[in-house]
């Protein structure tokens, strides 16, 4: 080998070697290129079906109209704000909760019984089927609590259920926040609390916040814990109300409206299941839109 | 251990710090073996030895940061000013009085102002020309005022390594500490800015003591009273400088060690 590579006229020159190693460069890049477009085509092609689909029925008064004739007709209103409550709700209840429980596990726990108990549960509640935690809040909050069918249980359960997900987005965000920060601050006689408000929290605000919103689109689009709970086939409320429904009413819900206006109602105009879907996707993709805005915004802020 | 009041009563008061002794262990490993030594008052004692020694732990257990550390074990004492630190309930004032000063320089992100003002903070200090005073006397002290007084609302992690690395000695300064504790404090400057805080560290020495962690035996010489040579967990020398930096320090390894023959 050593005699060939004399013999050429320079270690520039091309090989059998090289180009073989050249191809397979090519074959690779063009193999993860494919790849990544393939994700982004089904996406596309959802999105374009979708509109394509939908769009006889698009237009505001669809967004602001209650539905009419055994919802055949009309718009999505109770429906939308249905779903604004409660993910509001839902996430004003989770991200209190979420975030200082994240707080105390990343900062404070030491590794011992008990707190190897909290993360377990923790993880474990993650993977729990979404069906589950409906049981779950139809037991504990309809029945055991007393809440009835209502927002306020449909609401508790989709706190539950996004729970899990925010204290683990959270303690992320508080690892990435370097160690010797806090050293710093401990050096110079701060407690555990000071150094978490003056360097720790200011500089993981942006990652706490994106996987809170990002729980918005999950607490939307999820049909069963709210079905089980709270949301209802139909529910009568003037077109354009804001505040068209108390806690303890039960409302409805987009991603149950979807399936209802789908599934449950003969004669439907076509395009109105398919428009109350491009509703509840651009509604979840403004919403995670504004995270990615929100990230980069604060991530220009960042401080080191 | 059981207190020995004879023992309390017979310290000296030069001596600032009394370890007596100390023993480490992270998680069952014994990283300190045992070691008893005195700081005195208004000195500045060097350390020295190879990585893995125990120095950087030695200074962890004198500021309790050691507590901080998962499954490290002190048993011994630490006398501060006669006061065992090991079971003092009142940790953060205790920071107060030791300052420490890590290797890598940590601008926190904040202000160069707040960098500085922290630690008043944290301890309660809320009025504006204290604060003020403060910052400006610690900065001077660190060498830093100059470079940096027109942009005081500017970041602390904007400025150079060696500029954050002064910043953070500001930063020990700021709590008026009793003992000053600089690990390796000049492996992130440059030799220049490195003689400028040695000059401020000799001013220093007249109110307070300090403890050097260092790796340059060069400027373990140039500076300390008194120097200690630490060696896996044990002290093999503690005498004055002039004898371990010398021909004949007690002990070979010591020579060997400090003139590069090992290590």
């Amino acid at each position: 080998m050593i005699q060939q590579q004399s013999n050429s006229s320079s270690r520039f020159t091309r090989t059998s070697f090289t180009s073989r190693k050249e191809w397979y460069e090519t074959a690779a890049k063009w193999a993860f290129l494919i790849m990544a477009m393939s994700l982004v085509i089904p996406l596309l092609m959802i999105v374009g079906y979708l509109i394509f689909k939908a769009s006889p029925s698009l237009s505001w008064s669809f967004l602001v109209d209650v539905p009419i004739r055994g919802m055949r007709e009309g718009g999505i209103w109770p429906a939308f704000i249905g779903t604004l409550y409660l993910v509001i709700i839902s996430l004003l209840i989770s991200t209190p909760v979420g975030v200082l429980a994240a707080v105390y596990l990343n900062e404070y726990a030491k590794d011992n019984f008990f707190n190897r108990i909290i993360n377990m549960a923790v993880i474990n509640l993650a993977g729990v089927p979404s069906i589950v935690h409906a049981l779950f809040g139809l037991g504990a909050f309809v029945y055991a609590a007393g809440f009835g069918y209502s927002i306020i249980s449909a609401s508790l359960t989709l706190a539950i259920m996004t729970l899990p997900v925010i204290i683990a987005s959270t303690r992320e965000a508080l690892a990435s926040v370097p160690m010797s920060f806090r050293e710093a601050c401990w050096n110079v006689g701060a407690t555990r609390w000071q150094a978490i408000k003056a360097v720790v929290l200011p500089n993981s605000i942006s990652g706490i916040l994106t996987g809170i919103i990002l729980q918005v689109s999950r607490a939307a689009g999820e049909t069963a814990p709210i079905m089980f709970t709270g949301a209802v086939f139909f529910k009568a409320v003037e077109k354009g109300d804001l505040f068209p429904y108390q806690l303890t009413d039960q409302c409805m819900a987009l991603s149950m409206h979807l399936y209802t206006v789908a599934t449950q109602v003969p004669d439907v105009k076509e395009s109105i299941p398919f428009a109350t879907a491009v509703v509840l996707l651009g509604s979840v993709l403004l919403v995670n839109a504004s995270a990615i805005a929100l990230r980069v915004w604060l991530r220009n802020r960042k401080k080191w | 251990m059981a207190e020995e009041p004879e023992k309390v009563v017979r310290m000296d008061t030069q001596k600032k710090i009394r370890v007596e002794d100390l023993r480490l262990a992270y998680g069952g490993i014994e990283v300190i073996h045992n070691i008893s030594f005195d700081v005195f008052r208004n000195e500045i004692l060097a350390i020295i030895g190879p990585a893995q020694s125990g120095k950087t732990s030695l200074l962890r257990c004198i500021n309790r940061t050691i507590d901080f550390v998962k499954d490290a074990s002190v048993s011994g004492k630490i006398l501060v000013d006669n006061e065992d630190i090991i079971r003092t309930k009142d940790v953060f004032g205790l920071r107060r009085r030791i300052g420490m000063v890590a290797p890598l320089p940590v601008g926190l992100p904040l202000t160069i102002y707040e960098n500085v003002a922290f630690a008043p903070r944290c301890s309660g200090m809320k009025k504006k020309s204290q604060l003020d005073e403060i910052v400006e006397r610690c900065l001077r002290q660190a060498a830093l005022w100059d470079e940096v007084k027109d942009r005081l609302n500017n970041l602390g992690t904007s400025l150079s390594g060696g500029q954050q690395q002064r910043l953070t000695i500001a930063r020990a300064l700021s709590h008026q500490p009793e003992v000053l504790c600089l690990d390796e404090f000049s492996i992130a400057i440059d030799p220049v800015t490195t003689m400028r805080i040695e000059d401020v560290l000799k001013e220093l020495k007249r109110e307070i003591t300090i403890i050097l962690v260092t790796n340059l035996t060069h400027q373990a010489r140039r500076l300390s009273d008194r120097a200690m040579f630490l060696w896996k967990g044990d002290i093999v020398e503690i005498d004055r400088s002039e004898v371990i930096f010398s021909d004949k320090p007690a002990r070979q390894e010591t020579y060997d060690y400090v003139n590069g023959i090992i290590g």
